[in-house]
């Protein structure tokens, strides 16, 4: 098996074996034509490497909903929680688009406005679209998205293109209405709740027919699945060849949340969400068939931030009704600090590739030997594609699998799931814990410092704790620690037990 | 006769564009329903729009005081089995 000597001049042309890998996520889009990998370079959920790099919101101006999913329940409001349909406050869109501009203004690196919820965008035209279209006015430089369940949005489609959506995401989860019955259990259409297999059928039709026109008018369309076990886990490869036949070009694949306390149909009746191995495993077969994506968050639809961190406590209503925003000079500043990151993310590409450089050259010292195994690694960062923070701080970890060949993004494992409540959730379970249970099947955790106490209780875990590329760029990092690890000889061996813990 | 929104409503937006007499009107702590205007949507739809869209189950009455969307109607999930989940969640 030969290796590939990466190079990364300014002048390379950017498909093939770019950016960090055949396997690398940035590469998962490489067949894409080179306008659409522009569309997708600052956008956190449409580009992994975006993601490091840039932060998007999600304006909540969209409370009716036209259907019902059988994981969503219309009653929830925490403001501890972190899921799809979750919101605190419901804004107008003059509302809304005073808080874009506020936050555009304090987070330069925002670039994309969702609407995303807490119901269907597209189930409350007037106030999406008013939104909207202030917006694509007053802030051109910003991104504008939309996600929807699909089943209005063949009405819509002509009045989303002239507000200039250029992303668009369908919820799809089946594409057979026998699948659909066990996931909808109404739609309202035509002025009547319609239940049951018939239901679906409609629903199904309307999505993929709205796919066909959203992909017919050049607007990219990313296809989110929900998976939920013996439901439409198996059924979820058919969808992910479907769409992608249509065109759709990014396939997000996210694990069901479901407890009882969410009082939604699944949670209440038992239906349990993916173990992170199943849903790697279906993630890594419907590759085969499209680009995947796997650092989604599934963000609240009023989320703000970088993806997996919410800063919308500091811009509610109260805190920026009276902020008098000068878009035009913030404008500029956000120019400014977009051509930072673009150089930053340049250079971090071009040190990543003379790693795998090295790497190559570690495989022909020791040609007699089989393969080393691959390894996970868990990683915790604020952003920024580095290494730089603490381990007790961390409320997710970034997982890369290095291997002989590349490092290979392969998902987000959440620490406290979906709910930080303490004293009212009566967890037994330790923060520590917690976090050791998120990390199986990981070998080494990467971050910038770590305590004594985690360190001790990771190596008994069978997770070796390493603080020694704190602010260096993730892969590079992965990549010296697997290079390490394969040079002492134990990745020769069999997977260590202890990690096998329960996923 | 008219239809009346009670406690549990989420304030929603769902029925308000739909009512074809302009009946309901968004209020604290909830929508509300002008009941001289409402017609229960006779003569505009066979079904009364607000009770059809409606996500939350027992906050819309018809004209006789009954929930249009009963316990278990909409999500499916059989009302016995709501009160053990909810019992058990307080328990802990």
């Amino acid at each position: 098996m030969a290796l590939k000597v990466l190079s990364h001049d300014e002048g390379a042309p950017v498909g093939g074996c770019a950016a960090s890998g055949c396997g690398s996520s940035t590469d998962r889009l490489a067949h894409l034509p080179e306008a659409i990998r522009a569309k997708v370079n600052n956008h956190p959920c449409f580009s992994e490497d975006a993601h490091h790099h840039y932060a998007r919101m999600h304006v909540a101006v969209a409370p009716a909903c036209n259907i019902q999913c059988h994981y969503c329940n219309r009653k929830y409001d925490c403001s501890n929680e972190s899921r799809p349909g979750v919101v605190s406050e419901v804004l107008t869109p003059d509302q809304a688009v005073k808080k874009v501009m506020a936050v555009a203004a304090a987070i330069p690196q925002m670039t994309v406005l969702g609407i995303a919820g807490p119901g269907d965008p597209l189930a409350n035209p007037a106030r999406t679209l008013e939104t909207f279209r202030q917006l694509s006015e007053k802030a051109p430089d910003i991104k504008l998205c939309v996600s929807t369940n699909g089943l209005a949005l063949p009405a819509v489609v002509d009045e989303l293109c002239k507000h200039n959506i250029e992303h668009v995401t369908i919820t799809i989860n089946c594409v057979d209405p026998d699948v659909g019955a066990k996931i909808y259990p109404w739609i309202f259409w035509n002025n009547r709740r319609i239940k049951g297999r018939r239901a679906a059928e409609i629903l199904i039709e309307q999505q993929q027919k709205g796919l066909e026109m959203l992909v017919a008018r050049g607007v990219l369309v990313k296809v989110n699945s929900v998976l939920i076990p013996g439901v439409n886990d198996e059924h979820l490869k058919e969808v992910s060849r479907v769409v992608k036949a249509k065109g759709a070009f990014l396939h997000n694949v996210m694990p069901l949340i479901a407890e009882a306390e969410h009082g939604t149909f699944y949670g209440i009746m038992g239906q349990r969400g993916p173990t992170t191995e199943e849903l790697q495993s279906l993630q890594d077969s419907c590759a085969g068939d499209m680009a995947m994506m796997r650092h989604c968050r599934q963000c609240r639809a009023d989320a703000v931030g970088m993806l997996g961190e919410d800063r919308g406590h500091e811009f509610t209503l109260d805190k920026i009704e009276h902020l008098d925003i000068d878009y035009a000079e913030a404008m500029v500043r956000r120019a400014e600090v977009h051509s930072t990151i673009e150089a930053n993310r340049a250079a971090q590409r071009q040190r990543t590739g003379e790693t795998f450089v090295s790497l190559a050259s570690l495989q022909r010292k020791i040609p007699v030997k089989p393969e080393p195994r691959p390894v996970l690694m868990a990683v915790a960062t604020t952003g920024g594609g580095v290494i730089d923070q603490h381990f007790g701080h961390a409320r997710e970890f970034l997982v890369y699998e290095a291997s002989s060949q590349d490092v290979r993004f392969i998902g987000v494992r959440k620490v406290d799931q979906y709910c930080s409540g303490d004293a009212t959730c009566g967890d037994a379970e330790t923060a520590l814990q917690k976090t050791l249970r998120a990390l199986a099947g990981c070998e080494v955790v990467l971050c910038s410092r770590i305590g004594y106490e985690p360190w001790g209780q990771l190596e008994a875990a069978g997770i070796a704790p390493n603080g020694e590329h704190a602010l260096e760029p993730i892969e590079e990092a992965v990549a010296a620690v697997y290079r390490e690890l394969a040079e002492s000889g134990r990745l020769d061996q069999a997977i260590p037990e202890p990690q096998r813990m329960s996923a | 006769m008219a239809f009346q929104i009670i406690e549990g409503c989420v304030n929603c937006w769902a029925c308000e564009p739909l009512c074809p007499s302009g009946a309901i009107f968004a209020a604290t702590p909830h929508f509300q329903i002008d009941a001289k205007k409402c017609t229960e949507c006779e003569g505009d739809f066979a079904e009364p729009q607000c009770a059809s869209i409606c996500p939350v189950e027992g906050v819309i009455l018809d004209g006789l005081g009954v929930p249009a969307n009963p316990p278990g109607s909409l999500t499916g999930i059989p009302p016995e089995r709501m009160a053990a989940a909810m019992a058990e969640i307080q328990a802990r």
